[in-house]
């Protein structure tokens, strides 16, 4: 063995190690490990090139990085792996040859028993260790192909298992081994669960033979798990009668796996919560494989009182795909991520794996949802949809490339893929937007404005009411996710207001458009633009905002005086509203904007003279601001130059008081 | 105001201030390129505008979305290193990082861009300073 061990270092300098006694089944899994560790090192993005370059040429070693990883996922504390790095000799010699390695896996082994780190414990029989492959390391360093070391990862794991069992049971499973080999090469491994799915897969062929209780520590510590696990046969967790002396490496084993658990608890989602996340889901859309838009999801999280930032931040981290819109398990991981805020923990820095939407979606597989539901609202999936598309770009495109994709059952990936052909047609598909053209004015200032203007709207007129429900189909042909927005939330919402903010119908042109832009104009509502868009009215707005937002060139027709006269016109409700935003979009805002909604519902009536008179007061409280502004300039520069004057004047001042001094008669003693 | 900008930095060891002021003059020329532009079909070339004027310490390079959102880089003139397909892939990325801010919901056009509390745009500032490192 010890020969065998030697030569299987290929000669790598292992002075220092005692002799290692390694079992058959120690030897096969070793030295997969160990090619893995060296392969991952050359094909993989080389994370160890220090250690590697002091490498001695001809020596086969493990990179550092794999290494680091697989250690890491033995679940061992980093002191005991930075202790069994030094022992190794891995630190002396500066790299990981084969010796060290094995050395290394045997400590591991030994500390995964409980048994303290030396040298010493390494020479009695020990189990395999064991490695808790994580799916970040699974993927990125042995997956490529994924499914290739996938397989590799299960089968130097069960031959270990196979061993250790052979070892600790004197029973002979032999038989078994190669019967599951094959079946192993064969699990869907799909990539983003393979560790644990194959790995409960395979172990079902393991336990339909040998009945193990290994996959109970994987259920232990993840009874999400549990669903997968049981299509695969039924996890025995009825412990088998030679497992007493297994028990104990186990135990240890699932101890660790369960203080890994209960680090990640925050973030993970556990049945009842899981539940409770999709009945709220259901309440905002019905279809479970469709998507919360963006606007919908912001009023519904918003009622959740936590700070815009946060909300947002929230937002980054749980859309994953960003392309403005939740799908369940995105939802589902905001949703926890806010309760969780709430709840006081501090927001991660980066979305936890439980929480990843591949993650959630593995370990949730969808409820069985209605089947009647699903029809009855396969219209509203277009809908529901296109603003999901609509809400990530400026283009209109999406609608006609991404609905055929979009009624398909949306997974993750699906999604990646529809995201990937949207930034593709992004730029080529502007033209087929009439209104972009037109909007090029428009929207210097307030880019992208038109698929945020429902965010902004709702946020003007108010953020308690209850999410509105999907529309059943909108009316409207304009294919902008934002005219849709618009009008499933002002359906259910004050009517008032919503004659107020929307254009008139189509025999008036909508008037009360630019003046509310102009009235939120620095504020968030400004994307109201969005119903001048579609209502081709940029025209106005290019000719007003252009020139507002140049040096005001015209002469200035009214005083700051003449606002206030606007102020306290009685139409002027659109004016009130306007300045409310101003002062805050928040929700104080609402109340006050609910209340002048439904007053402005009587005063709307006379809605071509309102719309006049709003259109005039608009140009005037332009010019106003423009006045404003070069006053503000004049006296900017009056005061530079008084306070420039000042300082001549101190000067002579004091020279005066020189002179005046010298001339006085001296009379200081 | 029209031309406030969303998001601006700079290394930090020059005068920000000078920064500022020749964005906002070299809007400008953006403004006079686009127009010029007319409505024709706007695809990924036409959105880079390429060098806009030259100083003589400085090169500054426009960039114009769908939405007429401007992207204005200002880069040392010693940096020679730097060719046209660098400056267009990186304007590409800065606008990818600015779309998933705009997919915020959460997050309202004309709103500054910014991650010092913790929410958005905190991608898109790292994404800024990625790029600005190895240049800088």
């Amino acid at each position: 063995m010890e020969a065998a061990a030697a030569a299987a270092a290929g000669g790598g300098c292992g002075s220092g190690p005692p002799p290692l006694l390694l079992s058959e089944g120690e030897q096969q899994c070793y030295s997969e490990l160990f090619a893995r560790c060296a392969g991952a090192a050359g094909g993989g993005p080389g994370p160890g090139p220090p250690e590697a370059a002091r490498v001695a040429p001809g020596t086969v070693t493990a990179a550092a990085g794999p290494v680091a990883d697989l250690f890491r996922a033995s679940q061992l504390p980093a002191e005991t792996l930075h202790q069994i790095t030094e022992l190794c000799g891995a630190k002396r010699v500066g790299y990981f040859g084969p010796t060290q390695f094995y050395i290394a896996l045997k400590l591991i082994a030994a500390a995964q028993s409980g048994l303290p780190v030396r040298i010493e414990s390494i020479k009695c029989e020990l189990p395999l260790p064991r490695f808790m492959m994580s799916k970040n390391d699974g993927e990125i360093r042995f997956g490529n192909p994924a499914e290739l070391h996938g397989t590799k990862v299960q089968i130097p794991y069960l031959t270990t298992e196979k061993n250790s069992f052979k070892r600790m049971d004197d029973e002979d499973k032999q038989e078994t081994q190669s019967p599951t080999m094959s079946p192993l090469a064969s699990p869907p491994s799909s990539p983003p669960h393979y560790q644990r799915v194959p790995l409960s897969h395979g172990y079902s062929k393991l336990r339909s033979s040998a009945e193990q209780m290994h996959p109970a520590p994987y259920e232990a510590r993840q009874p999400l798990v549990q669903p997968e696990g049981s299509s695969s046969g039924g996890p025995g967790t009825k412990p088998l009668r030679h497992q007493t002396s297994l028990i104990r490496s186990f135990s240890v084993e699932r101890e660790l796996q369960d203080n890994s658990s209960y680090l990640d608890e925050p973030w993970r989602i556990t049945e009842e919560q899981r539940e409770y996340y999709v009945n709220q889901f259901r309440s905002l859309q019905p279809d479970p494989s469709s998507f919360i838009s963006g606007s919908v999801a912001k009023n519904f999280f918003t009622k959740s009182k936590l700070s815009i930032p946060e909300l947002s931040y929230i937002w980054e981290l749980s859309d994953a795909d960003c392309d403005g819109a939740l799908t369940l398990s995105e939802f589902c991981a905001a949703f926890h991520l806010i309760v969780a805020r709430k709840n006081g923990y501090p927001l991660p820095e980066g979305l936890p794996p439980t929480l990843q939407p591949e993650y959630l979606q593995a370990a949730f597989p969808k409820p069985k949802w209605d089947c009647q539901l699903f029809d009855s609202y396969s219209e509203s999936l277009p809908a529901n949809q296109q603003p999901r598309d609509l809400n990530r770009m400026e283009t209109s495109v999406k609608d006609t490339a991404d609905l055929p994709v979009s009624t398909q059952d949306v997974t993750g990936d699906d999604k990646q893929a529809l995201k990937s052909t949207v930034n593709e047609a992004l730029p080529k598909d502007v033209s087929e937007d009439p209104a972009t053209p037109k909007d090029s004015n428009s929207l210097k200032a307030r880019p992208r404005s038109r698929s945020y203007s429902s965010t902004s709207i709702e946020e003007a007129m108010k953020r308690g009411e209850d999410p509105p429900t999907p529309p059943p189909r909108p009316q409207k042909t304009h294919s902008r996710a934002s005219s849709l927005d618009l009008n499933k939330v002002f359906q259910p919402s004050v009517p008032a207001t919503k004659s107020g903010l929307l254009p008139p119908p189509p025999a008036l042109p909508p008037r009360p458009c630019p003046s509310q832009i102009w009235a939120i104009m620095n504020s968030v509502a400004v994307n109201i633009c969005i119903q001048v868009v579609e209502w081709s009215e940029q025209v106005s707005e290019a000719e007003l905002l252009p020139q507002l937002s140049r040096a005001p060139s015209q002469a200035a027709e009214s005083s700051p005086s003449k606002k206030d006269v606007l102020y306290s016109q009685p139409p002027s409700k659109p004016i009130r509203r306007k300045f409310r935003p101003e002062n805050q979009a928040t929700e104080n805002q609402e109340p006050s904007t609910v209340a002048s909604g439904p007053a402005s519902a009587a005063t709307v009536k006379p809605h071509p003279t309102v719309q006049k008179q709003s259109s005039k007061q608009k140009k005037a409280i332009q010019t106003a601001i423009r006045k404003n502004k070069e006053a503000n300039a004049v006296l900017a520069r009056l005061n530079s130059e008084l306070q420039q004057q000042l300082k001549e004047v101190h000067q002579e001042r004091i020279a005066l008081e020189n002179q005046l001094e010298q001339l006085r008669p001296v009379t200081v003693l | 105001g029209a031309n406030y900008p969303l998001y601006i930095r700079s290394t930090p060891t020059e005068n920000e201030l000078k920064f500022h002021y020749m964005v906002h003059t070299s809007l400008d020329v953006v403004d006079e390129k686009i127009s010029a532009m007319g409505k024709a079909l706007v695809d990924q070339r036409e959105l880079y505008l390429g060098l806009l004027y030259p100083t003589e310490d400085y090169k500054v390079y426009g960039y114009v979305t769908n939405s007429k959102v401007k992207f204005v880089m200002v880069v040392d003139s010693s940096n020679t290193a730097l060719r046209d397909n660098e400056i267009r892939s990186m304007f590409r990325k800065l606008h990818n990082s600015y779309t998933d801010v705009m997919c915020n919901p959460f997050y309202n056009p004309g709103d500054r861009i910014q991650s010092r509390f913790v929410c958005l745009g905190r991608a898109f500032d790292n994404m800024v300073t990625s790029m600005m490192i190895p240049v800088c």
